[in-house]
């Protein structure tokens, strides 16, 4: 799960790392208000979306006047924004975040992961603040440090002021840096983070050290022990089908293909994907309908392809391991019949049960394609897509 | 022979009176050895009951002492897996194997912590388990797609793996073990530790190994193939497809940074002297193709 970025600083302060005051607003009086409030000369009116690259998208305007303020709030909230990473359509912006202007001196870049191989959280710090740091790692990757934290220890101040120094903090200022990275980690572990970002951290002209910007991602798995994380979720920044799909108890991400297809296992929802790409179209999703596939789930699984109207054709590939193909054929009937479906599906079941849930499908009187293997059920629903 | 579990293996569930570990347990209690072979539960608050007739425990030790059961299968709900894989660590048995889908990350980081230094092994979490046709079943894979053979199997994915099974089994080709390391990111074996096991198995002749988007797991193995393998491998990974940043229903199956995609796996397999397949319909073909 992700959240804003005035969500990710209000929980990093409640572990002492340091942030510019700032005022989460949803509207441009809002906006007025909180610049008023927050005083000074300068602010910084701050889209307020899940991506990154909002600075170059025009998201992130510096005022310098109460008015400055008001244009600017005027100008984003409402605004489609396009970075490089919402893709082409962008993203309607809804919130903003309204900050005190900061002296910047330095920029600087701070991140956890959890890195695989050691599995261990991993601190990742580099002097290139403000770029990506994949970038970074393309050209520079000299620039990067890394400390693998030990998980009895946490981030130790040896490791803090290390990597304090290493990336070019000066000698008054480390120990506060090491405060600041162990407060990021003490946030990433209590809060049960798969990743955090601090993009630019940044050094002020008075020697403090600050997240300018925070990116924080929790680890859904462990969302069960974090209620007051829960409650920081904004739909409006996910896919609608995605959501309506979790109620459902589906795994689903939207693609850009017009080729559906409902599987059962995500190694083999993948592998689906990637034959149909293979024999020449593309998927238009991934989807898992899991183990225990009822005929309402894959029923609702259908509904949810179908309400993309993108999708020209559907290919379900089923291993009825423990679940018998007699039962995936009866949802599978059950489904097409409900939705009055228009589109070609092919079907492919393999495993238990396997000549009687074909026989249910040809009995059936809809028209369904049966196929042999995946690879022939692919071939079938494109060149089906594709009138041939 | 066989790798990791054979019809000697003595095994205990944790959390065999739940609804998947009993459903689960009287599956694999029916197949081939089973019978023999699932000799005890673990639940703290059932201990002097059985279940159909196996004894249930009120931790892994007295189980262990017990029965001499040594090898537990997991299917403790997600918040308390940990803790049980960690009993199964301090009861210092051979092998654990997690089947528990959605463990948070944190508490796998802290256990596999706990683990170093240990004996015991871990395969999963959130894996379907291991098998050894005509022997023993230990998980949630259908028991009666596999035929006793000479091909190892280690996929992440669950159907997948079945897939592989299944494509073996119409080119007329049996498996020695089947072995599903499962699709979270912090875990126990990796495809390294079991293609190791498969190589000096001598009833192994070669392996379908199959791989997903996510870690480098995948690259590791290839470059120890390349220097030690004495044994054709085939591979296939899934997710050429799959969009960047996204999890596509494993939570280790993901790109981040641009590292873990398919086409850098099946890169370094192939300049590792592994023949891959882009087509996940070819597995069985291939496999027969390099015997």
């Amino acid at each position: 799960m992700n959240v804003h970025e005035y969500q990710g600083k209000e929980i990093l302060r409640r572990f002492g790392v340091a942030t510019p005051r700032g005022v989460p607003c949803f509207s441009v009086a809002d906006a007025d208000a909180a610049a008023r409030e927050l005083g000074g000369k300068v602010w910084v009116v701050k889209a307020q979306i899940h991506a990154g690259g909002r600075g170059k998208g025009g998201g992130v305007k510096v005022a310098k006047s109460l008015e400055e303020v008001h244009d600017y709030a005027s100008a984003i909230l409402g605004m489609t924004l396009v970075t490089h990473q919402t893709g082409p359509e962008g993203r309607v912006v809804h919130r903003l975040l309204v900050e005190e202007g900061a002296d910047i001196r330095k920029e600087l870049y701070v991140g956890m992961v959890v890195d695989r191989g050691t599995q261990r959280v991993t601190l990742i710090a580099s002097s290139e603040g403000g770029m990506e740091i994949e970038e970074v790692a393309a050209h520079a990757p000299e620039k990067i440090y890394k400390a693998p934290i030990d998980p009895s220890a946490g981030l130790t101040d040896s490791q803090g002021d290390d990597i304090a120094r290493k990336i070019g903090v000066p000698e008054a200022s480390v120990p506060e840096a090491c405060r600041f990275m162990q407060g990021l980690y003490r946030a990433f572990y209590e809060c049960d983070a798969s990743l955090a970002e601090i993009n630019p951290l940044i050094l002020t002209g008075d020697g403090r050290v600050l997240a300018l910007d925070a990116k924080l991602n929790f680890d859904d798995n462990a969302l069960f022990r974090h209620p007051d994380i829960v409650a920081m979720r904004d739909l409006d920044e996910e896919d609608a089908a995605e959501v309506e799909a979790s109620k459902f108890d589906l795994s689903y991400i939207s693609l850009s293909g017009n080729i559906g297809c409902l599987v059962n296992g995500a190694g083999l929802a993948m592998a689906t994907m990637d034959v149909i790409k293979l024999f020449g179209a593309e998927p238009a999703n991934f989807l898992d309908v899991g183990g225990g596939a009822t005929t309402q789930k894959v029923t609702e699984a259908f509904k949810l392809m179908l309400k993309n109207p993108k999708v020209k054709g559907i290919l379900v590939n089923i291993f009825g391991g423990i679940m018998r193909c007699d039962t995936i054929a009866e949802g599978v009937i059950a489904a097409a019949r409900e939705v009055k479906l228009g589109v070609p599906l092919v079907v492919r079941m393999k495993g238990t049960n396997e000549e009687l849930g074909r026989k249910m499908l040809k009995d059936s009187g809809l028209p369904i394609i049966s196929a042999d293997n995946m690879a022939d059920a692919a071939q079938k629903i494109v060149a089906a897509v594709a009138g041939k | 022979m066989s790798i990791l579990i054979d019809k000697n293996t003595r095994v205990m569930t944790q959390g065999i009176t739940g609804k998947t570990g009993a459903f689960h347990t009287r599956l694999c209690r029916d197949y081939a050895n089973g019978k023999n072979c699932f000799v005890a539960g673990v639940n703290p608050s059932k201990a002097g009951e059985n279940f159909e007739g196996i004894p249930i425990f009120g931790g892994v030790q007295e189980a262990k002492q017990r029965t001499g059961a040594t090898v537990s299968v997991i299917y403790v709900p997600p918040p308390y897996a940990a803790a049980a894989i960690d009993e199964a660590v301090d009861a210092e048995l051979d092998l654990v194997i997690c089947i528990t889908e959605g463990i948070p990350v944190r508490d796998m980081i802290a256990t596999r912590y706990r683990m170093r230094g240990k004996k015991t092994l871990l395969v999963g979490p959130n894996c379907p388990g291991v098998i050894t046709p005509d022997e023993i079943k230990i998980g949630i894979m259908p028991g009666h797609i596999h035929k006793k053979g000479r091909i190892g199997v280690v996929s992440r994915s669950g159907t997948l793996t079945y897939e592989a099974v299944g494509q073996l089994i119409e080119q007329g080709l049996g498996q020695s073990t089947a072995v599903g390391i499962g699709g979270d990111p912090v875990n126990g074996l990796k495809h390294v530790d079991v293609m190791r096991m498969f190589n000096d198995d001598p009833d192994t002749d070669a392996v379908i190994m199959v791989g997903e988007i996510g870690g480098e797991d995948e690259e590791n193995c290839a470059r120890w193939i390349k220097s030690n393998m004495k044994k054709p491998v085939v591979g296939f990974i899934a997710g050429v497809t799959a969009p960047p940043g996204k999890r596509m229903g494993h939570a280790g199956a993901i790109i981040s940074g641009g590292k873990g995609t398919a086409a850098e796996k099946l890169a370094v397999m192939e300049e590792c002297g592994i023949k891959v397949t882009r087509n996940p319909a070819d597995m069985g073909r291939l496999l027969k193709s390099v015997l």
